[in-house]
């Protein structure tokens, strides 16, 4: 079992349709679950549109979780589009001591969100290019894998293993690219941390 | 074994392993999920000796399973929201010829205004068409009813809903664990038709009844409703003693009746607890699993001792009320409770657990008013009621309300 960084411990997930926003909560909470926690994964449902904003969820506790309604102060927030930073909340209800993981090619000043940089502390702020690392491994840019890893390896939340093991148990066969990403993911923000 | 599911392909797993012959579905968000993990069960040969059928229409579905439960198979399908209503004929039907078909209902706001979103005007419009209707409080519960429903349908000839929050619970992945075939079979025997159509020996179902015998033949229906609480306790009782959960009709604490006692049903039962757990035993939680008929005795003897008993509910009769409040109020005829009606969730609003609280603590200060709606933005009412005041032609209230709610560009957020 993994040492949660708070527990319970809630995930928000942020992107477009068509990004795997739903499928990143999904993946996270199947991974908890082989982790040896209670879990509930859930989008916040609509109509599927592409390219409409999404947002998913994630509760991670070691005690049953009873409560139905949406995370509105998640302790990790992953953001699949960085379009969405000034048109969505994201970071509304963000724990002080929260997480926060970026696709997006450019740095949290070029964004323009040094503030919840400094609200929340450098080693628990993380930006990659997902779709780019997603894009070079598979010959899809779908981010949702790659940021998954990176927000895994970020928070210490789920370990790499079951990470790994979720991917496999989601897509089967076809799972090789998908592990190939989370590790992905990963690696890059261990790298970074490790710096 | 737990395993990591959707809320919704545990059940179409549940359901197959009650071993449906006959399966007529059409879909509707949010219930799609369900018939379709039983058509890839049916498709990939998992499910033996069952017809998947898909029909041009919910009508279509109810009255496939009427004939087909009615030559004999075990039926089931499931929807939603306007596909219930477009069966609703068919549903009266199937009771009322004492078809035991099972069905799921993924609750969903009714239109107009269209929602696609959570709540239980579906299952409640429907209350009293005779069906069975059971509502569960969270996905393992939704799983666990299944066996429960098929084998209560089947030992009393009556049909049977299983009202499950949509998206909110078949959306929602959560470790859950799956019936073994074997405890199914300890409550599920195979199917033997109470009433069957065979050409070797012609019955008739169906038959026109006048005023002579109409009364006598609805009374008869009502008394046979009815007996599926005893035998809803029996089944759920001997199914939950093997699989080591508790089902009961009336969900209600063991300990020290509280002095203010919530009602509720559905899956705002787990947020609810959730809050009244932090009030040190003030508040207690009851939930209703059963809803039809209805278990009154049980709840009156879970809520005995309430001073204030708050019904919760996610659905309401505009220009009378709220339909559960009304049959709690039957229930506790004579004693000196009060009751208040809440009226929350609508058309998919989270029923959080501010607001929840926000409703106890009104309740604690006595300003928790007889009928009151959860969460309820009074300064955009007010402002749209003094628009069409102003307005000789107002239009339509509900793009007026949306335009202020949701200012242009600022789409909502989806899935």
């Amino acid at each position: 079992m993994t040492d949660l960084p708070r527990d319970p411990f809630h995930v928000r997930f942020h992107g477009r349709g068509g990004q795997g926003v739903v499928t990143a909560a999904e993946l996270l909470g199947q991974a908890a679950f082989f982790d040896g926690f209670e879990v509930q994964a859930f989008p916040s449902f609509g109509s599927e549109r592409m390219g409409a904003p999404v947002v998913s969820f994630c509760r991670i506790s070691s005690a049953p979780i009873r409560v139905r309604e949406p995370v509105t102060h998640p302790d990790a927030i992953g953001i699949l589009d960085a379009t969405l930073l000034h048109h969505v909340d994201v970071f509304g209800g963000l724990a002080d001591d929260g997480f926060v993981l970026i696709n997006s090619v450019r740095t949290a000043s070029d964004l323009g969100i040094e503030t919840v940089v400094e609200q929340i502390g450098a080693a628990h702020f993380g930006v990659l290019p997902a779709g780019d690392l997603a894009r070079a491994v598979s010959g899809r840019a779908r981010p949702n894998v790659v940021a998954l890893g990176a927000l895994g390896a970020l928070t210490g939340a789920v370990s790499l293993a079951s990470l790994e093991r979720a991917v496999r148990a989601r897509f089967g066969p076809a799972s090789d690219d998908n592990v190939r990403l989370i590790g992905a993911g990963f690696d890059a923000v261990r790298a970074v941390a490790g710096a | 074994m737990r395993e990591q599911l959707e809320g919704s392909q545990a059940i179409a797993r549940a359901v197959a392993r009650c071993r449906p012959h006959v399966v007529p579905a059409y879909p509707i968000t949010p219930q799609t999920h369900i018939v379709e993990g039983l058509g890839k069960l049916v498709k990939a040969g998992a499910l033996e000796h069952c017809e998947f059928i898909t029909v041009e229409s919910e009508f279509a579905a109810m009255s496939a399973a009427i004939g087909a439960s009615a030559a004999g198979a075990r039926s089931y399908t499931a929807t939603a929201s306007q596909g219930l209503l477009y069966m609703a004929e068919a549903l009266f039907n199937a009771a009322g010829l004492g078809l035991p078909i099972v069905m799921t209902v993924a609750n969903r706001a009714i239109g107009a205004p269209i929602n696609i979103w959570n709540d239980q005007s579906d299952a409640m419009s429907q209350r009293d068409c005779g069906w069975v209707q059971l509502y569960a409080a969270d996905n393992q519960e939704a799983v666990d009813l299944h066996p429960v429903a098929f084998a209560l349908a089947e030992q009393i000839s009556v049909p049977v809903m299983v009202c499950v929050d949509g998206f909110v619970l078949t959306h929602a992945f959560e470790p859950l664990e799956l019936p073994a075939l074997e405890d199914i079979d300890a409550v599920l025997p195979a199917y033997e038709p109470r009433q069957v159509l065979d050409p070797d020996e012609p019955v008739t179902i169906g038959a026109m009844v006048g005023p002579e015998a109409y009364t006598e033949v609805r009374y008869l229906a009502d008394q046979q409703l009815r007996s599926a609480q005893t035998a809803f306790a029996e089944l759920a009782g001997r199914y939950a003693a093997r699989i080591g959960r508790r089902i009961a009709a009336v969900r209600a604490p063991a300990e020290v009746p509280a002095r203010t006692v919530v009602v509720t049903l559905g899956s705002v039962l787990g947020t609810v607890e959730d809050v009244a757990a932090e009030t040190d035993g003030a508040v207690g939680v009851v939930g209703l699993t059963m809803y039809r008929p209805f278990p009154a005795q049980a709840l009156r003897e879970a809520v005995r001792g309430a001073d204030h008993v708050i019904v919760l509910e996610r659905a309401f009769s505009p220009g009378a009320g709220a339909p559960v409040t009304s049959d709690v109020r039957t229930a506790l005829y004579g004693t000196s409770t009060r009751i208040s009606t809440v009226v929350g969730g609508l058309g998919g609003r989270p029923v959080t657990r501010s607001a929840v609280r926000e409703m106890l603590s009104a309740a604690d200060r006595d300003e928790l008013a007889e009928f009151s709606f959860l969460d309820l933005d009074a300064g955009v009412v007010e402002r749209e009621l003094s628009r069409q005041r102003s307005a000789t032609r107002p239009g339509p209230a509900a793009a007026s309300v949306l335009r202020e709610v949701v200012p242009a560009g600022r789409g909502r957020e989806t899935s």
